[in-house]
């Protein structure tokens, strides 16, 4: 029989390393540890397919995070997908004339949503509601495939 | 062909009334717990036969799953030239699935049986009895106790499970087959998300340790009092928990995962 | 069934108790008291009950049919905290002990203590010391139960059982596989303890010699029927034979040596 003392003290470190097991799954496992918390503005783009663009796929500039995919729907007129993106505050020099493109991370990766900043000609940045015009839609693969068979076959 | 039916309705009738014997138990068992919050000397008593002693198995069991998580991940993701996603494989077999699922029956396996042989012993000698006689209630006294134990502790075993292993993986992954350490931990943070793998994780684990806390206690205090009966109730406890955890997982993962 | 007994002074009460177990009637419309400050003994041979019969006066068990009053309280018809409060003042001494095997003799005997009395520890210390003293194992107190002889274990039960002063205790064949020394060491608490301390003795045993030194009344029973009633020097001399044969100790009687079989002969035969 263990006595009180050492058995409190073992339950106590026991408890202990299991809510900092919870803990540590929460902040290094889970995006948790990479959520800023802080404010967010939202961009709109309208692309011609998004591809399999997801709830939750990243946003990012020159590969840097700066924002996540908030809402992805279908424009009944145009049939094309609006993608809603929150962008975090502290970036909110983006130039109005950037592009978007729906990019894949290496060959199987996730898509993300890849901001191209323009030249800014307009002096005019990106604000919350604003929408980008210049897009390029997501790749792909299989119709890549297609195209580059079809092309091979017209050649000879 | 008469006897055959009869025997099934038999084993019909047995089973509904064990079912309805188990639900009252879970009942008393249930009003006890607010007993046992103002009584912490017997919580602890219970946190440490349950969960510090299922500590050692469950850590080395982690850690030996992550690692041969990591192994056999590579070699799968290297085929396709992504082992960078070996960070992601690992952590979301072992968060969403793994941690919860095996600790549980891990848990079943060490606790629960144990739990089940203590409680049908101490009703073969009359232990039980003898306390309705003091008129203590054996189930507010002995049940509520090792049931909430058991209810806190597999969530906190579940996730020591997943972070020893995820860091076996990485120890294979990274210390030994050469992956890059911040791809591993980059993709990783950016694929598990809190609420969908973490907290729904966290929230089968606390099913199971519902469900394989109930099933042990029961089985023991519905045991018959005999040795037979005694290691036949162990025997169920750890078949029975078994079944329930992996028929809840694919429940819980279809509701929770999937859009049926 | 006319009784000879005064129940005004009865403690306990049984009127037409039919209780069965699957299809085995265990008793079939008894009636008996148990006198205040007495020691009364209920025997018949195993199997017959009498531990049943323990567990019904104490709630644990409901029977089919008739009434069971304690102290005047119908005891299956009382609130789960009536017969809570009710079982407080009864003690029982179960064959194998019942003690809890996770904690200490002292602890053993504290517990009723500590679930029922907001008494401090020194106090329940001192209590703890009378209760094992007065059983002679006040040495004992750090052992664990399983370092105790079944004698002792008993008594250190016994101790536990008259921890909160009950106002009767109930043993359930408290000589089965005794040796000679305990044996008489029980014989002997038994007597004195409900001399000391007013109490009423139900006694459940199948030991003639023991039980009828100390009972002050003995029922037998057999079959689920009160077979024999009466002091001990008055079934001495009874003149039924089922009792002559229970009491002796004879094999063979109205209780066949043979469980029902079919002929001997035809039997061994049959192969």
């Amino acid at each position: 029989m263990h006595n009180t003392k050492t058995q409190d003290t073992l339950v106590g470190l026991f408890v202990a390393s299991g809510i900092a097991a919870l803990f540590y799954m929460a902040m290094q496992v889970s995006n948790l540890g990479s959520y800023t918390g802080g404010e967010t503005y939202t961009i709109i783009a309208q692309f011609q397919n998004s591809g399999g663009l997801k709830i939750k796929s990243p946003v990012s500039v020159a590969g840097v995070r700066i924002g996540r995919v908030s809402s992805i729907r279908l424009d009944k007129d145009s049939h094309e997908s609006i993608v809603e993106m929150q962008i975090e505050s502290q970036y909110n020099n983006l130039p109005d004339d950037s592009g978007a493109s729906i990019y894949t991370a290496g060959l199987l990766g996730e898509q993300y949503v890849s901001i191209d900043p323009g030249p800014g000609i307009s002096g005019e940045f990106l604000k919350d509601r604003s929408k980008i015009d210049n897009v390029s839609s997501a790749i792909i693969l299989e119709e890549m495939i297609g195209k580059f068979l079809m092309n091979k076959a017209d050649s000879k | 062909m008469f006897q055959l039916f009869e025997s099934l309705g038999q084993s019909t009738r047995e089973s509904f009334a064990k079912l309805g014997r188990s639900s009252l138990f879970l009942l008393n068992t249930l009003a006890g717990v607010p007993d046992t919050m103002t009584r912490p000397t017997l919580l602890v008593k219970q946190l440490f036969s349950v969960g510090v002693l299922s500590f050692l198995i469950i850590t080395i069991s982690g850690l030996f799953v992550g690692m041969v998580l990591g192994l056999q991940g590579f070699y799968t993701l290297s085929d396709f030239g992504a082992e960078e996603s070996l960070g992601v494989m690992v952590a979301a077999s072992l968060v969403r699935e793994l941690g919860p699922v095996v600790s549980a029956l891990l848990f079943a396996g060490r606790a629960g049986s144990a739990l089940t042989a203590e409680i049908g012993l101490m009703k073969a000698t009359e232990q039980l009895s003898g306390m309705e006689m003091m008129a203590v209630d054996p189930i507010k006294r002995i049940i509520s106790p090792r049931f909430l134990a058991g209810f806190i502790s597999t969530p906190l075993l579940a996730a020591l499970f997943s972070t020893i292993g995820v860091n076996g993986g990485h120890m294979v992954g990274v210390g030994m087959l050469g992956v890059d350490d911040g791809a591993f931990w980059a993709q990783m943070q950016a694929s598990i998300d809190f609420q969908q793998d973490i907290i729904n994780g966290v929230i089968k684990s606390i099913v199971f340790g519902f469900v394989v806390s109930w099933i042990a206690l029961f089985e023991g205090y519905d045991t018959i009092p005999t040795a037979e009966g005694v290691s036949r109730a162990t025997t169920r406890t750890v078949v029975n928990s078994a079944f329930a955890v992996l028929g809840l997982d694919f429940i819980l993962t279809a509701l929770m995962f999937g859009d049926i | 069934m006319a009784n000879n007994q005064n129940s005004d002074n009865a403690l306990v009460t049984i009127r037409n108790l039919s209780f069965s177990r699957g299809s085995r009637k265990i008793f079939d419309d008894i009636s008996l008291d148990i006198e205040r400050g007495k020691v009364t003994a209920i025997m018949g041979p195993s199997g017959t009950g009498k531990t049943t019969l323990l567990k019904i006066i104490g709630g644990q068990l409901t029977p089919e049919q008739g009434s069971v009053h304690v102290d005047g309280r119908h005891v299956h018809r009382l609130k789960k905290h009536d017969l809570l409060k009710l079982r407080k003042r009864m003690g029982m001494l179960f064959q194998s002990g019942a003690l809890l095997t996770d904690m200490s003799v002292y602890d053993n005997v504290a517990f009723p203590l500590r679930e029922h009395t907001q008494l401090s520890e020194s106090m329940i210390r001192s209590l703890v010391l009378m209760k094992l003293h007065a059983v002679g194992l006040r040495g004992a107190r750090n052992l664990m139960p399983n370092e105790l002889s079944g004698g002792m274990a008993r008594r250190v039960a016994l101790a536990r059982a008259i921890a909160l002063d009950p106002m009767m205790i109930m043993y359930d064949e408290p000589f089965t596989g005794q040796d000679p020394i305990s044996m008489g060491a029980l014989v002997h608490l038994i007597k004195s303890l409900n001399a000391a301390l007013g109490l009423t003795s139900v006694i459940v045993s199948h030991d003639v010699q023991e039980t009828a030194a100390i009972a002050d009344y003995i029922y037998v029973l057999s079959e689920g029927k009160i077979v024999g009633r009466g002091t001990p020097a008055e079934l001495e001399i009874s003149d039924s034979k089922w009792v002559q044969q229970f009491m002796n100790g004879n094999p063979d009687g109205p209780v066949p040596f043979h469980y029902p079989a079919p002929d001997y002969l035809d039997d061994l035969l049959a192969s």
